[in-house]
């Protein structure tokens, strides 16, 4: 260190009370946060750890006699876990949220594919935009209802559609619902088109517009090819778009639940059940509330694996 | 953006033009449902028509359904008036058609339910979705404020905290939270030796605890996603116009109000719009903390329908349309603070 360094360059020690003053308004302007963000979310996590490992009705009230308050929950220790392993229903729900997943990478390709065609001079540019848009811009409650209507057997948009192109006679369809091996695949072509032209595509198109277009100019001077400047310009460019949609779509993806309660309730036969569903159902119809408080530990232990994991590739992939 | 060769344009816009036909027709074919009169739902076609079959009979006209052509030639059909009977005849069968467009299946879907209107589900709508808006707006802007600008012990420790919890999936703290609220009420009565949180709520619902608009709005109003993206904000502002604020004789609470706040609306604007979209079509919670039907919201209000009126496809297409407007409505009037909200969410995020 040089001696010639002038001795105010050191901070002076703040004086405490200055120090305790700072930290008191820091705190005051948290402080409405904050209460929320502890009573709604700190608490939660930590109690879903203890309400997992108990058993009871949750009911409340004061004893007459005593004036004490009492809740009627006791521990079970690993009870509940144990069940789990055992339990059919939660391994098939556990499956099929996975399978659900799968709608996440091919939503992903459209929307890039979708991104790439719009991001050309072409007449009506934000007319089309605006028309693919209109799923995501929808989804909820009322259009899983009229999906649930598309898919019906005889008088539905889709069987109508394929009936017209002479696939089978009118009235003659599957029941894409209603059939166990056509549920899945029909939930997931759905899922698919309503994320497809949604917030991934807007995401995309907006990476697109920030790629150097010098960079394509230097490429096709050097002889590159279209596929060769996608892979090397473009596909790179969009690496970080790419990783905050799928993170965000996978933990989104892995909480299917509005869909699953609208269209099929699980059904046929509990092949489109879903990790959260199966929690639902073990709150409301199994009246089970310990037991669904464990399946959302499992749900928060998966959530903070796949979002480990991907940072992780993403780091890695950085770096390399 | 390039200017594409004729014939790659020609091949852009048929793939986009025929994926767009993939979004809009299923709209296309909710509408013409729900203008449809009951009897015709079950036709194809996106036109809202009543066709009549009409047959002579013994020099008399009559309404009927035609059922099907027999072999030798006559028809099978079901008289529309009197008896109903089902009859043979030579024929020939008229079919005519009108066009028949029912707009009263809507005041008919609205008043369907008949303890919950859909007037009043939007009100219970609006009332939280604004109030959650009002609410994370409020307590983000204060909390991101203290992260980005005021300097105290302890401050980035805790800004790690409220990061590390925004992958807490919401179905996690909702069982917590549901207990939580559960036992409200009778934890404040005995602490408080009072029957008063106990009582009805004016309007519906409870004071407090489950089952209440106290339970719908309050465990939203906190967000450590909206902390973070107005944090982020509010570190682009230059220092050098607090500062003079400052000078000016401004407290942290005037600069924020008085410099911060009017130069950070886009990002307020963001949040406001995508809180209130999700307070708005969130299901999950609200499905699980309500009872009553007077603080029903319009998802619940949706999903009781589709279990009451299923076979009537003509309500249930129109309370659809009801679902939709709102949100789709916004989205085509203001589309493009949608899209640059959606830009800057991400991009901060």
């Amino acid at each position: 260190m040089s001696a010639l360094a002038p001795a105010t360059a050191k901070p002076l020690p703040r004086p405490l009370a200055r120090e305790l003053g700072d930290l008191g308004r820091g705190l005051a302007f948290l402080a409405p946060n904050f209460v929320g963000f502890l009573l709604f979310t700190l608490v939660p996590v930590v109690a879903i750890f203890v309400v997992a490992f108990t058993t009871g009705s949750y009911a409340s009230g004061v004893d007459p006699v005593s004036g004490s308050f009492w809740i009627d929950a006791r521990f079970c220790g690993l009870d509940h876990f144990r069940t789990m392993l055992g339990d059919g229903a939660f391994w098939q729900s556990l499956g099929n949220t996975f399978v659900f997943l799968l709608a996440v990478p091919f939503s992903m390709a459209a929307s890039l594919g979708l991104a790439l065609l719009l991001n050309q001079k072409i007449p009506g540019r934000v007319v089309y935009r605006t028309l693919l848009f209109l799923p995501t811009i929808a989804a909820g409650l009322a259009l899983y209802m009229i999906w649930r209507q598309i898919y019906n057997q005889e008088f539905g948009l889709f069987n109508q559609i394929l009936s017209a192109i002479g696939l089978f006679e009118a009235g003659q369809g599957p029941d894409w619902l209603g059939n166990e091996s056509l549920a899945k695949p029909a939930l997931l072509a759905m899922l698919v088109w309503v994320g497809m032209g949604g917030t991934n595509m807007i995401l995309y198109l907006a990476a697109l517009q920030d790629v150097d277009v010098t960079l394509y100019e230097a490429a096709s001077l050097d002889g590159a090819g279209e596929w060769s400047c996608f892979r090397y310009i473009t596909w790179p460019a969009l690496r970080p778009t790419t990783f905050f949609v799928l993170t965000t779509n996978l933990i989104g993806g892995i909480q299917i639940f509005d869909q699953i309660l609208i269209m099929t309730g699980g059904g046929p036969q509990g092949s489109t059940s879903t990790i959260l569903y199966y929690l639902y159902q073990n709150i409301y119809e199994f009246d089970r509330l310990g037991y669904a408080a464990a399946l959302s530990v499992v749900l928060f232990g998966i959530v903070l694996t796949m979002t480990l994991v991907n940072w992780r590739l993403n780091r890695s992939a950085r770096e390399a | 953006m390039q200017e594409p060769t004729g014939r790659r344009k020609l091949f852009t816009m048929i793939v986009l033009t025929a994926v767009a036909v993939t979004t809009v027709l299923p709209f296309l074919w909710t509408l013409a449902l729900s203008l449809k009169p009951a009897d015709q739902v079950m036709s194809g076609g996106l036109i809202p028509k009543q066709i009549t079959e009409q047959v002579e009979i013994d020099g008399k006209t009559h309404t009927v359904r035609l059922l099907r052509q027999l072999e030798d030639g006559r028809y099978r059909v079901k008289l529309l008036e009197g008896e109903r009977k089902i009859v043979d005849v030579p024929g020939p069968v008229t079919v005519t058609e009108r066009l028949d467009v029912r707009f009263d299946n809507y005041p008919k879907a609205w008043n369907a339910y008949p303890f919950l209107s859909f007037g009043r589900a939007y009100l219970n709508s609006l009332i939280v979705a604004v109030l959650v808006t009002l609410g994370q707006v409020f307590t983000c802007a204060l909390a991101a404020y203290a992260f980005a600008r005021l300097k105290f012990r302890g401050r980035d420790a805790l800004f790690f905290c409220y990061l590390a919890t925004m992958m807490v999936p919401g179905a996690v703290t909702m069982i917590p939270t549901f207990v939580l609220l559960k036992n409200m009420p009778d934890v404040l009565n005995w602490m408080f030796s009072t029957e008063f949180f106990a009582r009805e709520f004016i309007g519906g619902g409870r004071m407090i605890g489950t089952d209440s608009y106290f339970a719908l709005i309050a465990p939203r109003c906190f967000s450590a996603y909206g902390t973070f993206m107005l944090r982020q904000f509010f570190l682009s502002i230059p220092k050098e116009l607090e500062e003079a604020a400052v000078l000016d004789g401004c407290g942290p609470l005037g600069v924020l109000r008085h410099v911060v706040l009017p130069l950070s609306k886009p990002a307020i604007a963001t949040l406001s719009v995508f809180t209130f979209m999700w307070a708005w079509g969130d299901f999950f919670w609200p499905l699980v903390v309500t009872r009553s039907d007077s603080i029903k919201t319009l998802p619940l209000l949706l999903q009781t329908f589709q279990g009451q009126y299923g076979a009537q496809w003509n309500l249930l297409m129109a309370a659809s349309v009801m679902g939709l407007l709102p949100m789709v409505g916004a989205f085509l009037l203001a589309q493009r603070h949608f899209i640059e909200g959606i830009k800057m969410g991400a991009v901060k995020g």
